[in-house]
């Protein structure tokens, strides 16, 4: 096999093969671009379908600071009055960050959550994702004070060996339900 | 050796999982569950067999000091390629295999069948030397899998058929090694007689 190797075939062939290669990846992610855009879109729209009660006209992305950290949300605005908050709310999971989308009503009730993107354990913190008993919890919740799993005393029942997600998940849910109070308060002013 | 051996080598002779014990991080970290396993196994035979024919192409004219750079840059090449696809067109799967996905690109299998078999054959036997490899651990990847998901969730391909939660163990690492173990004892018992 192979040819000899020179100094001057050596440098040929591997800046040839460098150059087709990064011409086949420039073609590959012009014409994946778009779809690669629409997916992603598609994504967040859903999870904020999945989180807004129905009707209502969504606005672009507002980004704001809340306590040192900072939130994007969309409002939803129904009878010229904001109906309801759909909330990026991130916090750190066991296995990395855990990016929630929250929905919440001016006056902080929960109306729903969804995960955007985790990292928990296959089939243990994963199951945030799919639990219908854990998830079904969050429903018109109206925390006045912040959230905690059953094991600190708080009243969510966290899913099963998965402790550290199920309190990473309920933080989430109280900082954007914090968030919301704030901007709803400053809305009315 | 004929065509039909090179196809079949890779299920039972060259087994990547269970004989050539090849790619085990990808196998271990992503047989959860059935259809991981199986989107894993299908992502690295497209590597495969990809990177198979451009290699057997190559083989002739690179240099001899600089093969394993040539072969690695076009591997690299091809794995960004799956990503964008799979980016594209199946998020789900993008999402669940996350970091695996590159990791194609040190994957053993990949380079090994590259130095052991393309760079010494022809297009088409490597090409079928890249089928065969690759549905071999696609298929090993998916018993694992199938495997895993029964004990550790009770269901199969996520239609569950067992309520309540399952033995945690084998959803975890310590699950991968037992299944992985005795799958692989089972598997020289009675198939690997050669």
């Amino acid at each position: 096999m192979a040819a000899k190797s020179t100094l001057k075939n050596m440098a040929l062939c591997l800046t040839l093969v460098c150059l087709v290669c990064s011409a086949i990846l420039a073609v590959i992610y012009a014409v994946t671009y778009d779809p690669i855009q629409a997916a992603e879109k598609k994504a967040l729209t859903e999870s904020i379908g999945q989180v807004l009660p129905d009707g209502g006209e969504l606005s672009d992305v507002v980004s704001a600071e809340f306590d040192g950290k900072k939130f994007d949300y969309y409002v939803s605005t129904a009878d010229g009055a904001p109906a309801a908050y759909a909330v990026k709310s991130t916090t750190v999971g066991f296995g990395g960050p855990l990016t929630l989308m929250v929905g919440v009503l001016p006056d902080g009730t929960v109306y729903n959550t969804s995960v955007l993107s985790h990292s928990e354990t296959p089939g243990l913190g994963a199951k945030c994702n799919t639990d219908t008993k854990f998830m079904d919890q969050w429903k018109g919740l109206r925390p006045d004070k912040v959230i905690k799993v059953t094991k600190d005393g708080g009243d969510i029942d966290a899913i099963t060996a998965s402790t550290i997600t199920s309190r990473a998940y309920s933080l989430a849910v109280s900082n954007a339900v914090a968030f919301v109070r704030s901007i709803a308060n400053k809305e009315e002013e | 050796m004929s065509k039909w051996s090179i196809l079949t080598d890779g299920f039972v002779k060259n087994n990547p999982t269970f004989v050539l014990v090849l790619g085990m991080c990808p196998t271990l970290a992503t047989t959860t569950s059935a259809m991981n396993g199986l989107e894993m196994g299908l992502a690295t035979l497209f590597v495969l067999v990809l990177s198979n024919i451009v290699i057997s192409l190559l083989a002739p004219v690179v240099p001899d000091k600089v093969h394993i750079p040539v072969y690695i840059v076009v591997i690299a090449t091809f794995v960004t390629v799956l990503q964008f696809i799979m980016q594209a067109y199946t998020p789900d799967a993008y999402k669940t295999l996350g970091l695996f996905i590159p990791l194609i690109v040190v994957n053993c299998i990949v380079l090994g069948r590259a130095e052991a078999f393309a760079n010494k054959h022809g297009v088409l036997e490597s090409l079928l030397d890249g089928v065969g490899v690759g549905l071999g651990f696609t298929v090993s990847l998916t018993v694992i899998g199938i495997v895993r998901e029964i004990l550790g969730s009770g269901s199969v391909f996520g239609w569950k058929f067992i309520p309540g939660d399952g033995i945690l163990a084998f959803v975890m690492a310590p699950g991968a090694f037992l299944v992985l173990g005795y799958l692989m004892v089972l598997f020289n018992k009675y198939l690997k007689k050669s």
